[in-house]
């Protein structure tokens, strides 16, 4: 059974508008228009006009004018025509949203869902090319999360909707029309995916790769490369960057001792840096044989040219190459040698 | 001695994109005044006392006094009904007060101790009461939220409204405009109330408006200019505004006012504008003293009265005083309660590792 995740998106959507008279969708283009991205489509039709609301293009004031909502009661499901524009709303997002319950010493939570396409979309250039897991993720208050297919978009946003906190939900725009395989129980009303988990998508025993977003799929392609050579990846997705899964990541590097982060997002400060930290500031540290290696986005704005632009992302190869200097060659020198 | 008057309001209502505008003769009961002038003198005793405390280096940070604005938030909240919220800016002691909070509840918030309505973690800026969305710290941040809440009771179909409440320092934010033109668009019930008093921490408003007439920012919002010093003007025109608000959709309600104090504890408030000016304001248009000579010459209030009201309102706030004084902050453990309504972090970080179990204590409103 196959499901891209645009419908994966459209059908929690659907699901939980049904289920909590208390949710609601606005943001622009998300009513008439069906979605700029079409990940609302069908749902004012289905709703109407109270619970799926199109908004002037006014992110600062509608973002507020959602949390408020939130703080008086409903469910609101804010949508950022893509990320980047949530930048004029981030105010919102972290001092309105993310703040209140601790500041009000818990008597005023904020059950709100932020959502949207996320990262580089294809010959858009800088202004609307970025990953912003790691903006978000460094705030205490807000969750964050980052589906890569169709079964995480499902799951994750019918728990982020049904979740009391903030949630930051960040999808991405190159993936929403691709088809992946679902298991039968997907598309069941009360499928969810729990928060705070990670996926192991492929099990390997000479070396861990763990990624978000669409650098999983990066990441299983070059498990499929590394395989070639002899070399056994274990793929970990993600899901959640807020909580971070570290359980999931640690148990991995005890089974295979070398660690690659990979990321479409920049370096600097970024997730692959914080799984550093964390690794370091662990037992794990000691289960390590060689340094774990990031693979991020290049440190500059995206270039809007074809080939620079494919240059600035993390590709198959250099995930091989990155895995090949972690691994010093002694992996695949043993396999060959087991051959 | 009378039970109830009727009385003129002083200043003329100023109307934009209106025909017809709030009452101007206005009924006033004995047990109202009663309540109005207690109301105002207990919120002018509260900000007296975090002055001293502030002075004493027992409130820190920043402390926002409302002394002199005290007929804004006492003549709304009289025209309020049950089901009406308010979300508010950074000068909220005054309506924490009048939304529920003892004077102990606010003033062991100034002083952050566990006693405080926000046990000590919001402070000065972030308190909350059932109906009331808090202080907020964020210039026009709260303008929008407001619309949010107002957006809320359309939804639930509750009758009710926000007034949300900014400055006219906030009133050249971005975001108002914003939630004026969706508020309007989408007919919310919300007022979006200016108290203007004059300055924008110490920039006037005539350096920082190219309008003025904050009543008529709202460009398709009607709006209402009243004066923001005379408590039954502010509940005249918030009931004509309730009243349109439910029929009509949103409106702007601007309070012509004056603070005392400086912008913050901070300021002396006296390098951009003169102390004459400060003098003039208190000796013509005090709030208080204004209503008080008003309520004694129509016969609803006796001398005798208004001392027995100053004496227990003293008496509260000095208790609340030495309350927020005498009470302890809660425990350092508390430092990592209530991040998470529904937390799913194994471990909170501390300073050096991942070594903090979150505490739930509680949960939220909208768990």
């Amino acid at each position: 059974k196959q499901m891209t995740v645009r419908d994966a998106l459209n059908s929690a959507l659907d699901d939980e508008l049904a289920r909590d008279d208390r949710v609601f969708i606005l943001g622009e283009e998300v009513a008439q228009y069906d979605g700029a991205y079409k990940v609302s489509r069908g749902l004012w039709k289905k709703y109407g006009d109270k619970r799926v609301i199109d908004t002037p293009i006014t992110e600062m004031g509608f973002a507020g004018i959602a949390v408020g909502a939130a703080m008086a009661g409903l469910r609101p499901v804010c949508e950022f025509m893509t990320w980047n524009f949530s930048m004029q709303a981030i105010d919102h997002i972290i001092n309105s949203a993310a703040k209140t319950f601790y500041m009000s010493a818990g008597a005023v939570n904020v059950p709100i869902v932020f959502r949207g396409p996320n990262g580089a979309a294809s010959g858009v250039a800088a202004q609307h090319s970025q990953c912003f897991a790691a903006w978000y993720a460094h705030c205490p208050g807000l969750k964050v999360l980052s589906p890569y297919d169709a079964e995480d978009a499902r799951g994750l946003l019918k728990s982020a909707i049904r979740d009391p906190d903030p949630v930051v939900f960040l999808e991405n725009e190159l993936v929403y029309g691709t088809a992946f395989p679902v298991a039968d129980n997907v598309a069941d009303k009360d499928f969810l995916v729990p928060i705070g988990k990670a996926k192991v998508m492929r099990p390997g025993k000479d070396i861990t790769l763990v990624a978000h977003s669409k650098a999983v799929e990066t990441s299983l392609l070059a498990a499929a490369e590394l395989a070639k050579k002899g070399i056994e990846a274990e793929v970990i997705n993600l899901r959640s960057i807020r909580p971070l899964d570290t359980a999931t990541i640690f148990a991995s590097v005890r089974k295979t001792h070398h660690l690659v982060t990979v990321e479409n997002g920049w370096p600097q400060h970024g997730v692959g840096a914080e799984i550093c930290a964390r690794i370091m500031e662990d037992q794990t540290f000691f289960e390590l044989d060689a340094p774990v290696w990031r693979c991020a986005g290049v440190d500059v704005p995206m270039p809007y040219a074809k080939t620079l632009e494919a240059h600035a992302l993390p590709r198959v190869q250099d995930l091989v190459e990155a895995t090949l200097k972690v691994l010093g060659g002694k992996v695949g020198k043993a396999a060959a040698a087991n051959k | 001695y009378a039970t109830e008057a009727t009385v003129q309001v002083n200043r003329p209502f100023k109307l934009h994109r209106l025909d017809e505008g709030p009452a101007t003769e206005v009924k006033l009961t004995k047990d109202q005044a009663l309540k109005y002038y207690t109301q105002m003198q207990t919120i002018r005793r509260l900000e007296t006392a975090a002055g001293n405390l502030y002075k004493e280096k027992i409130i820190r940070g920043f402390c926002h006094l409302y002394s002199g604005q005290e007929a804004c938030a006492v003549g709304m909240k009289a025209a309020m009904r049950d089901v009406d919220n308010i979300i508010s800016a950074y000068r909220v002691h005054g309506w924490t007060y009048l939304m529920g909070v003892s004077p102990s509840g606010v003033l062991a918030e100034l002083t952050g101790v566990q006693g405080g309505c926000a046990r000590g973690k919001g402070g000065s800026m972030h308190m909350y009461a059932p109906n009331f969305y808090g202080g907020n710290g964020i210039v026009g941040a709260q303008v929008p939220l407001g619309a949010g809440v107002g957006l809320a009771c359309k939804y639930k179909g509750n009758g009710g409204m926000c007034l949300a409440l900014y400055g006219d320092g906030a009133a050249n934010q971005g975001q108002v405009f914003e939630a004026y033109n969706m508020a309007y668009l989408w007919k919310l019930p919300v007022i979006f109330v200016c108290e203007n008093n004059n300055y924008g921490m110490g920039t006037s408003s005539e350096r920082a408006s190219c309008n003025t007439d904050y009543y008529t920012r709202g460009d398709a919002l009607p709006g209402i200019w009243v004066d923001g010093m005379d408590v039954l003007a502010v509940r005249s025109a918030t009931e004509f505004a309730i009243n349109y608000v439910n029929t009509h959709g949103p409106l702007v309600m601007e309070t012509n006012t004056y603070r005392y104090s400086g912008h913050s504890m901070s300021d002396p408030g006296t390098s951009y504008r003169t102390r004459e000016e400060i003098q003039e304001v208190r000796q013509k248009r005090d709030p208080i003293t204004s209503f008080k000579e008003l309520c004694i010459e129509l016969g609803l209030i006796t001398t005798d009265e208004v001392k027995a009201i100053d004496l227990k309102v003293r008496k509260e706030v000095d208790e609340a005083t030495a309350f927020a004084k005498s009470d302890a902050e809660l425990g350092v453990s508390h430092l990592w309660t209530d991040v998470y309504s529904n937390n799913l972090e194994p471990k909170l970080r501390g300073t050096i590792a991942y070594d903090i179990d979150h505490i739930q204590e509680r949960k939220g409103v909208n768990h």
